[in-house]
């Protein structure tokens, strides 16, 4: 069979279509993994051992399962319980919780490379708790996380097609589905890993430039 | 009352299909791993292209998109795989990738000075590399390579979708013959953390293991 570059033209739009749906999808699921690996990693840091413990088995818990079978989960078990959620406000759940998993190891590198000085100052200086934290720690904490936080974005926005099994309409879908009708593979699946290389290399140009910029974070 | 001996069989025998996966896909990545990560080092040009080109392209795009590749692509230019076939040469291709990354960073990360023992002690390159680089490099790599190996074990589950009747493909069967969703994906879930833990605790047992006689040589 040969290439087609007609038939490349004629499922273009439908592929932007799809590429426009897994960006949404990806930039929700970092949001919400933002959130949630900020919750897990306070949560992990509490006094409280049952909260702090709990907290940190469940994060082993998805880190060490499959984002598929998590968003099967999601998608088909919840309803069970009563709560019916459209296909892609479960993908981004699903992204969210899976990599707010890991963006919650970035705090904590980070919280825990601000040096013990910074907080024998703030506590030297009178400086209340949530003083501490929004003017000594935070400011110095976030900066040298802001590679590996884009790291683990990207990394998410390579998992977006796995929402396809769950119904949702991007990228890898509309290419099944325009395959599915036309017989006719290679362009579709082909398109998706050049969309795919090529968003995945002008983020790799990012991340390089977010390095020079705020500086390596030692994992 | 659903029968649910003979549904758990069909999970077991998913279990395995998943855990040969697994190895097999490990092997492969462990096989490209050295073979690329030591490419990039490579004295010749021709090489360190090649290999930086294939780690670019692996993991940049994601391994949906390789395996849906490898599965629907392949077939239409005379290369027709099954779905194991595909599994194992997409996970391990996709996680050599990542892997080779580990291998390069770890054999960097030796010292000068060694470096410079194996050329005091008039050893050839591949010498210096067998005997003195290599066995304190792969002590290095070994908790990065366990990583890898449970993401492998994650990303098998995308098979699934190729209709390899792994775990998450027989937890499908169950829930559609039963109507029950929870335990079903429950129960797989489980399964899949306890697959990681056996992986993380093998790996660390064996990087004891390896750290015998070593200790004082490295922190």
């Amino acid at each position: 069979m040969e290439w087609d570059w007609n038939f490349v033209w004629e499922i273009m739009p439908t592929l932007i279509q799809g590429v426009k749906i897994t960006i949404l999808a990806t930039l929700l699921g970092s949001v919400l993994a933002a959130i949630v690996g900020l919750g897990i990693a306070l949560a992990r840091r509490s006094p409280n051992r049952a909260l702090s413990r709990t907290v940190g088995f469940l994060a082993e818990f998805i880190r060490g399962t499959p984002l598929l079978v998590q968003l099967y989960f999601i998608f088909y078990v919840l309803p069970d319980i009563g709560i019916l959620l459209p296909p892609l406000v479960a993908g981004v759940i699903g992204l969210g919780l899976h990599y707010g998993t890991y963006t919650a190891e970035v705090y904590r590198a980070g919280i825990d490379n601000v040096p013990r000085g910074q907080w024998e100052a703030a506590k030297a200086c009178n400086l209340s708790a949530r003083q501490t934290w929004t003017h000594i720690i935070i400011p110095q904490a976030i900066p040298p996380m802001i590679p590996a936080l884009a790291n683990y974005f990207i990394a998410m926005f390579k998992e977006t097609p796995l929402l396809s099994a769950i119904t949702v309409l991007e990228l890898m879908n509309q290419a099944k589905s325009v395959a599915n009708t036309y017989y006719r593979y290679i362009e579709p699946i082909t398109l998706v890993g050049a969309f795919f290389l090529v968003i995945s290399l002008f983020s790799v140009v990012l991340l390089r430039w977010l390095e020079r910029h705020y500086g390596k974070i030692e994992r | 009352m659903t029968q649910w001996s003979g549904y758990f069989g069909l999970i077991l025998q998913g279990a395995l299909v998943t855990i040969e996966l697994t190895l097999m896909g490990s092997v492969l990545a462990l096989f490209m791993a050295f073979l690329a990560g030591m490419g990039r080092l490579s004295r010749f040009f021709v090489l360190r292209a090649l290999a930086t080109a294939y780690i670019e392209f692996f993991r940049g795009t994601s391994i949906f998109v390789q395996l849906f590749w490898a599965y629907f692509v392949l077939p239409f230019i005379g290369i027709s795989l099954t779905p194991l076939q595909a599994g194992v040469l997409a996970l391990g291709l996709n996680v050599g990738a990542y892997a080779a990354e580990v291998v390069r960073g770890a054999i960097q990360s030796i010292g000068r000075e060694q470096y410079e023992a194996c050329t005091a002690l008039n050893l050839g390159r591949w010498q210096g590399m067998r005997h003195v680089i290599l066995p304190q490099a792969l002590l290095v790599m070994l908790p990065t390579f366990g990583n890898n190996a449970i993401e492998l074990l994650k990303a098998t589950a995308v098979v699934s979708l190729i209709s390899l009747t792994d775990l998450t493909f027989q937890a499908q069967v169950v829930r559609s013959q039963t109507g029950n969703t929870l335990v079903p994906f429950a129960t797989i879930l489980i399964i899949y953390f306890v697959l990681a833990l056996l992986i993380s605790w093998g790996v660390r047992s064996l990087e004891r293991r390896m750290a015998r006689g070593l200790d004082g040589v490295r922190a």
